[in-house]
């Protein structure tokens, strides 16, 4: 699938159960999402990549108290939902939701364990999207 | 390249801070009204408004919280001294911090000798929802906020990173929330003017009156572990280790050295300034401090020849616990790792090695974003002129720093001042 190079393709790219990124064609530096302008050496010499969708989890949190979107999609103080930062094989570190892992215990979710991308829907109608998310590797 | 000192020196001759709290009555332009006219009976000489030649305003978001936009025009107006060029600064919850480095700045380039300075966010008027909603558009809204995260969020996923690098316990954090509140009950200006003592003292006897059970709770900790009295916002952070909703506005006056006596007897100077950037969050070289922080540290203490054991006393932008002990870190307080130590340990008390946000920081004396770094700047002038009450540092300090972070620390500013004999 051939991508563009504008920051929107990064969500067509989820519909497609795709993850990508930018890869430096001057410097090799990885980034996510793509850019226009290597933000390592300044190079405009920029390709679209397919990541792996494989990483580790090094940050995250348990959110209670959720923004409108994440409240209209069911959670709430009483179905809290984790928020995590990913770091890809590949390199470069994304945002996700975190599926899949102990949210009566935060205390147990295991930064640098081992994960794999999935892409969720949220939304209702016109509304509904793919959003990335993560969960434990199997 | 920046310089590494001012093309002339800057001084700060006033300065002034409304009530921080929830002020359903009063709009923007109330608070920042108070805190002028606070700022004017700071003044130790006559003051003339004409004098003025610039108006620079840090405010985040009116647009969003109040449906108004272009805000500084409007206050300048409001308080007779348009048609001054008048301008908002907007770098999140920096933008005050950032306003005032701005209006230095035009100082030192000679343009302008006077310039007043403004802080304000009217945040209360929205709901919960809506204004996590509002503070969100902070953050990188494209690639961040679907993820699901909020700001309590962001800083707890720094606060797991921080904890398990560095073995740090969740009762470390609860020690800042305590220090800043024992702090902020000793300000009348701030919006929790109560220690957390006094609030589990008060919750038992609230239960005993209407004959519930009475909690067990005998210290602050066992209250603040207690998810009934203490529930998690954003894993690991709490209610208590989060800033509060607030209303509230600050100014300040800055001048050229050279004319700072014709304002005041006692100016502040000053002496060092820097201001950093940084991208979101995933993006940063670390997760478990605030790099902008470090960078802009660096360049102040620099610009101001000093290091950081120079510092008397510092306001850290403690929008949540974690936040003061990184930025305690980052200032070069402490070394790295060692920031949650210091805070167990009472180091950054009022009697501690290094006090930290005498105020009760924007913990307990509020959060109204665009005005906290002015707010910051005020506790300064008040700790250097001997003017903080109950809360007055001994040993008559006279090196104060002021850390202003924007966003998760996309945005931070250092701004050092000094007294002089």
């Amino acid at each position: 699938m051939d991508y563009e190079m504008v920051s929107t393709e990064f969500n067509n790219a989820l519909k497609n159960k795709q993850l990508i990124g930018g890869q430096c064609q001057d410097c090799g530096h990885n980034c996510i999402p793509q850019r226009q302008v290597c933000p390592k050496c300044h190079s405009h010499n920029m390709e679209v990549i397919t990541y792996s969708g494989l990483g580790k989890l090094v940050a995250y949190t348990v959110i209670y108290v959720p923004p409108v979107d994440m409240a209209n999609a069911g959670y709430n103080s009483k179905n809290p939902y984790c928020s995590g930062i990913v770091e890809l094989v590949e390199g470069p570190r994304i945002s996700a939701q975190i599926l899949d892992v102990d949210l009566t215990n935060p205390e147990n979710i295991e930064i640098g364990s081992q994960l794999m991308m999935t892409i969720i829907m949220r939304g209702e109608g016109e509304n509904k999207s793919s959003y990335l998310a993560f969960s434990p590797k199997k | 390249m920046t310089r590494s000192k001012w093309a002339r020196g800057v001084a700060l001759v006033g300065s002034g801070m409304s009530k921080f709290g929830s002020f359903l009555e009063k709009t923007s332009r109330d608070l920042f009204v108070e805190a002028y006219l606070d700022m004017q009976n700071s003044l130790m000489k006559d003051f003339s408004p004409e004098g003025i030649e610039a108006f620079y305003l840090g405010n985040f978001s009116s647009d969003l919280f109040e449906k108004q936009a272009h805000l500084a025009p409007i206050l300048a107006s409001w308080i007779g001294i348009s048609p001054i060029a008048s301008l908002r600064i907007e770098d999140a919850c920096a933008s005050g911090g950032v306003a005032l480095r701005q209006a230095a700045l035009a100082i030192a380039s000679g343009q302008y000798d006077v310039v007043l300075v403004g802080g304000v966010e009217k945040m209360t008027n929205l709901s919960i929802a809506q204004v996590t909603e509002a503070l969100a558009t902070a953050a990188d809204t494209q690639f961040e906020i679907p993820a699901g995260f909020t700001f309590p969020g962001f800083y707890a996923a720094m606060a797991t990173a921080y904890m398990a690098k560095y073995k740090a316990p969740r009762e470390a954090f609860y020690h800042v929330a305590i220090k800043n509140h024992n702090n902020g009950a000793l300000n009348a200006k701030a919006q929790f003017n109560k220690t957390i003592f006094d609030i589990l003292t008060s919750k038992k006897a609230r239960a005993e009156q209407k004959g519930r059970p009475i909690p067990t709770w005998e210290t602050e900790i066992e209250f603040l572990s207690d998810p009934k009295a203490n529930p998690p916002i954003a894993w690991p952070m709490t209610l208590f280790d989060c800033s509060p909703v607030s209303d509230g506005g600050a100014v300040a006056l800055l001048v050229a050295e050279e004319f700072a006596k014709d304002f005041t007897d006692n100016p502040l100077y000053l002496i060092g300034s820097g201001q950093a950037s940084d991208g979101a969050l995933p993006d940063r070289d670390s997760l478990s401090h605030i790099p902008a922080a470090q960078i802009a540290g660096q360049e102040a203490y620099e610009m101001a020849g000093i290091s950081p054991k120079d510092v008397d006393f510092a306001e850290v932008h403690d929008c949540f616990t974690i936040a003061e002990i990184m930025g305690i870190e980052d200032l070069g307080f402490f070394p790295r790792g060692e920031g949650w130590k210091a805070a167990m340990s009472g180091k950054t008390s009022r009697n501690g090695e290094i006090p930290i946000n005498t105020s009760g920081g924007l913990k307990a004396k509020g959060h109204p974003v665009g005005a906290s770094g002015l707010g910051q700047v005020n506790e300064i002038w008040k700790q250097l002129h001997g003017k903080a009450g109950q809360r007055q540092l001994t040993g008559q300090p006279s090196i104060g720093l002021a850390h202003n972070v924007g966003g998760s620390g996309q945005t931070c500013v250092v701004n050092i001042f000094e007294r002089r004999e």
